[in-house]
């Protein structure tokens, strides 16, 4: 009956510090709004290896910070943010670590106060607009449902609230909208509608997981103005997801791209797209296909495809589709730590120079 | 776009076009062509285009009605008794008096028919409606609590499956004593199941949902998610097993009927009964089951071409 009962949480290993030998990704020195150390997800099945979907992740978030996470399909970035908030199923699947969050663990806290703060304190925005709302139930009701729970809105005032949401996030007409069933509304009003009640009680974070995936290109363009303009306007931490290096690119204060469950590099937007140092971020970049690239040039992208078996029980996840593998690439998995610049952190044996040409 | 490490700023030039813009943020907000209202009103659109939809409905319709209206309808009361032209092993076929004939005992085959129409609705619908209120409020319960509760309830309907409908049925109509009350109790009962299933089915895969999770992750209680998300998102197929229902319960209360364990008054014009009767006199009047026959068969029909249809129109994976 209890899908994320307790009993199970408090067996687990209880970390407080980043990996053995690993620095924190993002690290923030003073108060932080989020402290994820060494977080672990194992999904277990009968008959089946175990897969370690996320693998010793540490990272920090400032608040009002917004924060990429990028990484491809499999990687763990979804997951690793749907076990911070106890999203996950209970059967089958082992988290580890800490998350912490405003002096508690997330994931030592009992279901009560993790459904109090969901929602309320931090929000999440899905991938499909289409099928994250409820067919049945207006757009206003959906909303509703939410300042009811959270704020205690009830009636014509949450109703004036949710008007007010719906125009934050700029849809016209919206008093009418509250009528409205999701499948008369546009991919993209949907997502705005999605964030709005994301939103809704001003979540000091706001995970968004591919926020644009389902949509088209001006569509999504639209929707990450939207969000980046909404976050700065109330200080809401934001942490990006996507596997999209652009979406990142135009709003992301820090960067962390994850392979196979680890964050492999870290660092700054600027610095992380000027500078990437492993050849994985590289190999991400040169993939992105380039209107000065001259014509006919065969796309590049990154041979092979992740192994989600132990990826790093032997040596470095990535040597097998690396350019640069070296004989230490298949000893000790490396370690992520910081390059040059304190900020820049690698999981590499062999990076890019830092002054060298990348590609 | 241009590549890292080969401009200035390369962080800015990599952002896709248009992203700088907030002036384009209202690109996309027109609305779709309006569909009309709600999803109902989508439903029955669709179910308008269907041919099959539209003759279920239709003979649906016709045995609904007959069955209200019978009295109105029929030409003669069903217990009125015609000997005018009945002899021993000779009963008049149809005829400008009789439509349909008359039956071994000089009633009109086609007042009673019209009467069997009012037996078999009643009948039907109470079934349906003792079948899918109980294996709702089980699916209900198995589908929102899980762990043992669910493990209990489905065991319990697996036992109910196990036996073959009709022989419960039959188990049940004997066991209540024959009156059309048993075999109402019992075609419901038979129907427990296959709600409890498949209402509990439906729940399991909603609950899996973007929008469970969705509700969820915004702080939504567990028991609300489940009642106001996942609940009426799962009745669709709760709705269409229901019609299809109707279908078998007709042909199981007719077929209890047919066994001699319907209602014991002669003299309720129900089809099963109708049938059995017919049956001794199939050599010499083989018309006479062939009504009741075909009645059974065009509101079996009816029910089974609209249920089909429904439960086309409610997919939303068939939705263009």
């Amino acid at each position: 009956m209890d899908e994320l009962g307790t009993a199970d949480r408090q067996e687990r290993f209880v970390s407080t510090a980043p990996a053995p030998g690993e620095a924190v990704a993002g690290e923030v020195r003073g108060d932080a709004l989020l402290r994820v150390r060494d977080l672990r997800v194992v999904f277990r099945s009968r008959g089946r290896r175990d897969v370690h979907a996320v693998d010793g992740v540490s990272y920090d978030l400032a608040p009002g910070s917004t924060t990429g996470i990028v990484g491809e399909s499999g990687s763990g970035k979804s997951v690793s943010s749907l076990a911070a908030l106890g999203l996950l199923p209970k059967r089958g699947v082992e988290v580890s670590g800490t998350v912490e969050y405003d002096g508690r663990d997330l994931l030592a806290l009992p279901d009560r106060d993790l459904r109090d703060l969901r929602g309320r304190e931090i929000a999440m925005v899905f991938q499909d607009p289409m099928s994250s709302l409820n067919p049945v139930l207006t757009v206003g009701r959906q909303i509703t449902e939410v300042l009811e729970r959270h704020e205690g809105l009830k009636g014509e005032a949450g109703r004036a609230r949710a008007v007010e949401l719906l125009e934050s996030v700029g849809i016209p007409d919206a008093r009418r909208r509250l009528r409205a069933y999701p499948h008369q509304l546009s991919g993209g009003m949907r997502q705005r509608v999605m964030i709005a009640i994301a939103l809704a009680c001003r979540p000091r974070l706001l995970i968004a997981d591919e926020p644009t995936t389902a949509l088209d290109v001006t569509i999504s363009a639209q929707i990450l103005a939207l969000l980046s303009e909404l976050v700065k306007g109330s200080g809401t931490a934001l942490v990006l997801i996507t596997h999209d290096l652009g979406v990142v690119a135009g709003m992301c204060d820090t960067v962390h791209v994850m392979y196979s469950g680890r964050i492999v590099e870290s660092a700054p937007r600027r610095e992380l797209f000027a500078r990437p140092r492993h050849p994985y971020t590289n190999g991400l970049l040169a993939s992105v296909p380039r209107l000065d690239q001259e014509r006919g040039q065969p796309l590049r992208p990154i041979p092979g495809s992740p192994s989600d078996v132990l990826p790093w029980a032997q040596g470095c996840a990535f040597a097998p589709r690396c350019t640069r593998q070296v004989p230490a690439s298949l000893g000790a998995p490396p370690a992520l730590l910081p390059l040059d610049s304190g900020d820049h952190l690698v999981r590499c044996c062999n990076p890019f120079p830092a002054d060298g040409e990348p590609r | 776009m241009t590549g890292p490490g080969s401009a200035t700023d390369p962080a800015d030039v990599t952002r896709p076009g248009g992203l700088a813009g907030g002036t384009a943020a209202e690109v996309d907000l027109a609305l779709p062509a309006e569909e009309g209202g709600g999803r109902g009103r989508e439903v029955v659109r669709r179910l308008r285009r269907s041919p099959s939809a539209v003759l279920g409905l239709v003979l649906v319709g016709l045995f609904v009605l007959v069955g209200v209206f019978a009295p109105l309808l029929a030409p003669y009361s069903p217990t009125f008794v015609d000997l005018t032209d009945i002899r021993p092993g000779d009963f008049p076929g149809p005829s400008r008096e009789h439509l349909l004939g008359v039956d071994n005992l000089g009633r009109d085959v086609f007042s009673r028919i019209l009467y069997g129409a009012r037996y078999s609705l009643v009948i039907g619908v109470v079934s349906v409606l003792i079948g899918a209120s109980a294996g709702t409020v089980l699916g209900l319960l198995a589908g929102a609590f899980g762990g043992w509760v669910d493990g209990v309830v489905m065991r319990l309907v697996d036992i109910m499956l196990a036996v073959p409908s009709l022989l419960a049925a039959i188990g049940i109509a004997a066991l209540l004593g024959r009156s059309l009350t048993s075999v109402m109790i019992a075609i419901g009962v038979v129907n427990v199941p296959i709600f409890a299933r498949l209402l509990r089915g439906a729940m399991l895969s909603q609950r899996e949902s973007d929008y469970a999770l969705a509700a969820t992750s915004l702080g939504v209680k567990r028991w609300r998610v489940t009642l106001q998300h996942v609940f009426p998102n799962s009745l669709a197929p709760v709705i269409v097993q229901g019609t299809l229902a109707l279908a078998t319960a007709i042909i199981d209360a007719a077929g209890l009927a047919f066994l001699g364990l319907g209602a014991q008054d002669p003299r309720i014009p129900e089809w099963g009964r109708m049938l059995a009767d017919a049956q001794l006199y199939l050599a010499s009047e083989p018309l006479l089951a062939l009504w009741p026959g075909l009645a059974i068969m065009i509101s079996v029909l009816g029910f089974y071409l609209f249920g089909e249809a429904l439960r086309e129109a409610l997919d939303p994976k068939l939705r263009r």
